[in-house]
C-alpha cells in the first residue's frame, strides 16, 4: 500500500473509528490563552490559570455529558492540570471512555506575495512534542490551516503549503501514535453565494488529499474537520439546513476516500443551534456516505455555557445543564435525530462568527 | 461545485450510473484492427472486415447475453457497421438496453528519457470525433493509459503525463455528451508482490483525481477502469479473497464516492480468474460506495473465439460459450457466482501477453 508502516497503524485505526461512533463528537476546547482570554473578557473573568482550569472542569464533569463525547481537543496547559481535587483531566476523560487529543499548531503566519493568505507553522520538534503528549494520555491531535475566499482566493499557493503542511504534520503524528485531525478551515468570511464556497472547498480537498496520499499517510487512521458548505457570511443569500446539506455531502463525496472513518464539522462562528440543526440535516440526508458525520464544536458548544457560568462558582450546576443541552443536542444530530427542542440557552441562536477570526 | 457545467450533466450522470447496474457491466470489443487481427491470426482467421463484422454480430446477437451487459466498447469502424440484416450494430444495442461506448485514444507512444514508459495520445481534435460519435449513437468513451511497475517505474513523470492526459480527456467527452471511463492500467508484467501493485495503484488513483478535479470535471458523470491488485504476473497467484481485500483497500483510500461505478479490466486474466476475482470483491463485506463491475475483452471473448474459429456452423456453440461469461460475470457483481460455468475450451487460460499493446 501507499502508507508507511507505523507501529501504532491497529491503535490509530481503532481510535479514529472510536472517534465517530454513532451519538459522539470532539469538544473543541484548545483555546489557546490569548483566545480563551477574549472568551473570558466576553463574560469579565479574569484570564488566569485558576479561571482557565475552572471552566475546563465545569466542562468535563458535567454529569451525563461525556456520553456524547467521543474525544476532548486541548491545549497544551490543560493536558496537564487536574480537578478542583486533585484527579488529572486526561484520567477523568478516560474513565468516562472519551480520548484526550491536543492542538500541536502554532498559528498561522502570512504567506508574503500574497493577499493576507497564510500557512501554519509548527513543524519543528513535532515529532518529539507528539511523543511528549502520547505519555501524557493524548491520542489524538488537530492543526489547523486557515485559507479565505476572495477575488483571487484562495491562490494555488495558499492551497498548496496548507495541504502540504496538514500532510507533514498527519505522518508526524502517525509515526508517534497520535490519530492526526486534518483540519483545512476555508473561513466563512465574505459575500461569496454557496456555489463558490462548494467550488473552493472542493478544490482544497482535493488538494489535501493528494498531500496525504504523497505524504503516505495512513487515511484509515486520520479524520476531516473541514467547513460546512455555506454561503458567505456578508452574502445576501441565506441558505436552508437542507441545501447547505445537499451541498456539503456532495463537497466530501467528491474529495474525501471512504478510507476515512469519519469527518468531525467546525462550526465556524455558526450558532448552537445552526450548528446542530445543520449537522442534523446532514446526517438525514439520503446520498452515499461513507464516513461517520459529526461534531468538533467550540464555541457551538460553549456558547451559552460560558455565559451561564460568568465565572462564578454558584453558576456551575446551571452552566453545566446548559452545556449538557447542548451535548445532548449534537449528540442527536449525529444521527439524524435532534427535534429542535433543546432549551436554548441564553446566547444559544446568536451568531459566534467573528470577522477573520483567529483562535 | 469545482466541476464545470456541461449542458450533457444530467444525461451523463444517468448514464454513469446505468453502467454501474447491479448484474450488469460492459463488453470491451473495441480491439483495434491491429489487435484484432492477433486475436484472428490465433484462430486461423483472416483479418479481414467481414469477419471483423461476423465476430462482433456473433456477440451481439447472442440470445440473452445484452441483458447481462450495460454498455459496450467499440473501435470507430464497428460503430458504422450493420448486421448482415442490415440492422445498424447501434441499433441492435439500443433495443437490447446496451449503452454502445467508442474507444477515442490513439496508442501510446514512449516518453524519451524514460526506461519505456509511455503516455497516451489523441487529444487533437478529440472535441469533433466525439461529437461525431454522440451523433451516431455513442454514449461513453473510453481513453487506456498504461503504466508499469519497475524499480524505478513509474515514474512521477509517467503518472503525472498519463493522469493529466486523461482528465483532459475526460472533459472533452463530458463537453460533448460521452461519460469518459478513466482507465490508468497498471500492467500486471513483473515479478513484484501484491504489496508494491497496491502502493502503485494507490499512487495512481490518488493522481488521476487530483486531475480531474484540477480539470472540472463532474466526477458523478465518469467511470473508473482500474486494473484489480494482483501480485506481478511472474510472481505466485494469491487467492481471489485476498485480491479482492488490497483492491477494495485500494479504491477505498483514492477513489471518491461521487463515481458511480468501477468497471474492472481483466489484463490477461483467464475468463474465470477474472470472474472470481470479481465475484470475491462484491462479497467483501466493508466500505464500497461504488458499484463493482467488469469491462472485460479478452475475459469475456476467449473461449468464444476458440469456439467460432471463424466458421458459421461454430455460431451457435460460440454464442453458448459467450453467453455461459456473460451470465458468470454479471452474477459476479451481485457477489453470487457459484464457480459453476461451463468452462469453455480455454476459460482457465491465462491470457497473459508480455507488454500488452492493444
Amino acid at each position: 500500500m501507499s502508507c508507511f508502516k507505523s507501529k501504532y497503524a491497529d491503535e490509530l485505526i481503532a481510535n479514529a473509528a472510536y472517534i465517530g461512533s454513532p451519538g459522539k463528537g470532539i469538544l473543541a476546547a484548545d483555546e489557546s490563552t490569548g483566545t480563551i482570554g477574549k472568551r473570558f473578557a466576553s463574560i469579565n473573568v479574569e484570564n488566569v490559570e485558576l479561571n482557565r482550569r475552572a471552566l475546563r472542569e465545569l466542562l468535563f464533569t458535567t454529569p451525563g455529558a461525556l456520553q456524547y463525547i467521543s474525544g476532548i481537543i486541548l491545549f497544551e496547559e490543560t493536558l496537564y492540570q487536574k480537578t478542583a481535587s486533585g484527579k488529572p483531566f486526561v484520567d477523568v476523560m478516560k474513565e468516562a471512555k472519551v480520548l484526550p487529543g491536543i492542538k500541536v499548531d502554532k498559528g498561522t503566519v502570512e504567506l508574503a506575495g500574497t493577499n493576507g493568505e497564510t500557512t501554519t507553522i509548527g513543524l519543528d520538534g513535532l515529532g518529539d512534542r507528539c511523543k511528549k503528549y502520547y505519555e501524557a494520555g493524548a491520542r489524538f491531535a488537530k492543526w489547523r490551516a486557515v485559507l479565505k475566499i476572495g477575488a483571487n482566493e484562495p491562490s494555488e499557493l495558499a492551497i498548496h503549503e496548507n495541504a502540504y503542511g496538514l500532510a507533514r504534520y498527519a505522518v508526524i503524528c502517525q509515526e508517534n501514535g497520535l490519530v492526526p485531525i486534518v483540519e483545512p478551515e476555508i473561513l466563512v468570511d465574505g459575500s461569496h453565494d454557496i456555489e463558490k464556497c462548494a467550488y473552493v472547498t472542493e478544490r482544497v480537498l482535493a488538494a489535501c488529499y493528494k498531500a496525504l496520499n504523497d505524504h503516505h499517510a495512513i487515511l484509515e487512521g486520520t479524520l476531516l474537520k473541514p467547513n460546512m458548505v455555506t454561503p458567505g457570511s456578508d452574502s445576501k443569500s441565506r441558505a436552508e439546513p437542507k441545501v447547505i446539506a445537499e451541498h456539503t455531502v456532495r463537497a466530501l463525496q467528491r474529495t474525501v476516500p471512504a478510507a476515512i472513518p469519519a469527518v468531525v464539522f467546525l462550526s465556524g462562528g455558526q450558532s448552537e443551534e445552526q450548528a446542530t440543526v445543520n449537522l442534523n440535516a446532514i446526517n438525514q440526508l439520503k446520498g452515499k456516505k461513507p464516513w461517520s458525520l459529526t461534531f468538533s464544536y467550540g464555541r457551538a458548544l460553549q456558547q451559552s455555557t460560558l455565559k451561564a457560568w460568568g465565572g462564578k462558582e454558584e453558576n456551575v450546576e446551571n452552566a453545566q445543564k446548559a452545556f449538557l443541552a447542548r451535548a445532548k443536542a449534537n449528540s442527536e444530530a449525529t444521527t439524524g435525530a435532534y427535534k429542535g427542542d433543546a432549551q436554548l440557552g441564553e446566547g444559544a441562536s446568536e451568531s459566534l462568527h467573528v470577522k477573520d477570526y483567529k483562535y | 461545485m469545482a466541476s464545470f457545467t456541461s449542458k450533457y450533466a444530467d444525461e451523463l450522470i444517468a448514464n454513469a450510473a446505468y453502467i454501474g447496474t447491479p448484474g450488469k457491466g460492459i463488453l470491451a470489443a473495441d480491439e483495434s484492427t491491429g489487435t484484432i487481427g492477433k486475436r484472428l491470426s490465433s484462430i486461423n482467421v483472416e483479418n479481414v472486415e467481414s469477419n471483423r463484422r461476423a465476430l462482433r454480430e456473433l456477440l451481439f446477437t447472442t440470445p440473452g447475453a445484452l441483458p447481462c451487459l450495460s454498455g459496450v466498447i467499440l473501435f470507430e469502424e464497428t460503430l458504422y457497421q450493420k448486421s448482415s440484416k442490415g440492422t445498424p450494430f447501434v441499433d441492435i444495442l439500443k433495443e437490447g438496453g446496451v449503452l454502445p461506448g467508442i474507444k477515442v485514444d490513439k496508442g501510446t507512444v514512449s516518453l524519451p528519457g524514460t526506461n519505456g514508459e509511455t503516455t497516451t495520445q489523441g487529444l487533437d481534435g478529440l472535441g469533433e470525433r466525439c461529437k461525431k460519435y454522440y451523433e451516431a449513437g455513442a454514449r461513453f468513451a473510453k481513453w487506456r493509459a498504461v503504466l508499469k511497475i519497475g524499480p524505478n517505474e513509474p515514474s512521477e513523470l509517467a503518472i503525472r503525463e498519463n493522469a493529466y492526459g486523461l482528465a483532459r480527456y475526460a472533459a472533452i467527452c463530458q463537453e460533448n455528451g460521452l461519460v469518459p471511463i478513466v482507465e490508468p492500467e497498471i500492467l500486471v508484467d513483473g515479478s513484484h508482490d501484491i504489496q508494491k501493485c497496491a502502493e502503485v495503484t494507490e499512487r495512481v488513483l490518488a493522481a488521476c483525481y487530483k486531475a480531474l478535479s484540477d480539470h472540472h470535471v463532474m466526477l458523478e458523470g465518469t467511470l473508473l477502469k482500474p486494473n484489480m491488485v494482483t501480485p506481478g504476473s511472474e510472481s505466485g497467484k494469491v487467492a481471489p479473497e485476498v485480491v479482492a481485500e488490497y483492491t477494495v483497500r485500494a479504491l477505498q483510500r483514492t477513489v471518491p464516492a461521487a463515481v458511480p461505478a468501477v468497471v474492472f479490466l481483466s489484463g490477461g486474466q483467464s475468463e474465470e480468474e477474472a470472474t472470481r476475482n470479481l465475484n470475491a470483491m462484491n462479497q467483501l463485506k466493508t466500505k464500497k460506495p461504488w458499484s463493482l463491475s467488469f469491462s472485460f475483452g479478452r475475459a469475456l471473448q476467449q473461449s468464444t473465439l476458440k469456439t467460432w474459429g471463424g466458421k458459421e456452423e461454430n455460431v451457435k456453440k460460440a454464442q453458448e460459450a459467450f453467453l455461459v461469461r456473460c451470465k458468470a460475470n454479471s452474477e459476479a457483481t451481485l457477489g453470487v457466482y457459484k464457480g459453476d460455468a461451463q468452462l469453455g475450451e480455454g476459460a482457465a487460460e491465462s491470457l497473459h501477453v508480455k507488454d500488452y499493446k492493444y
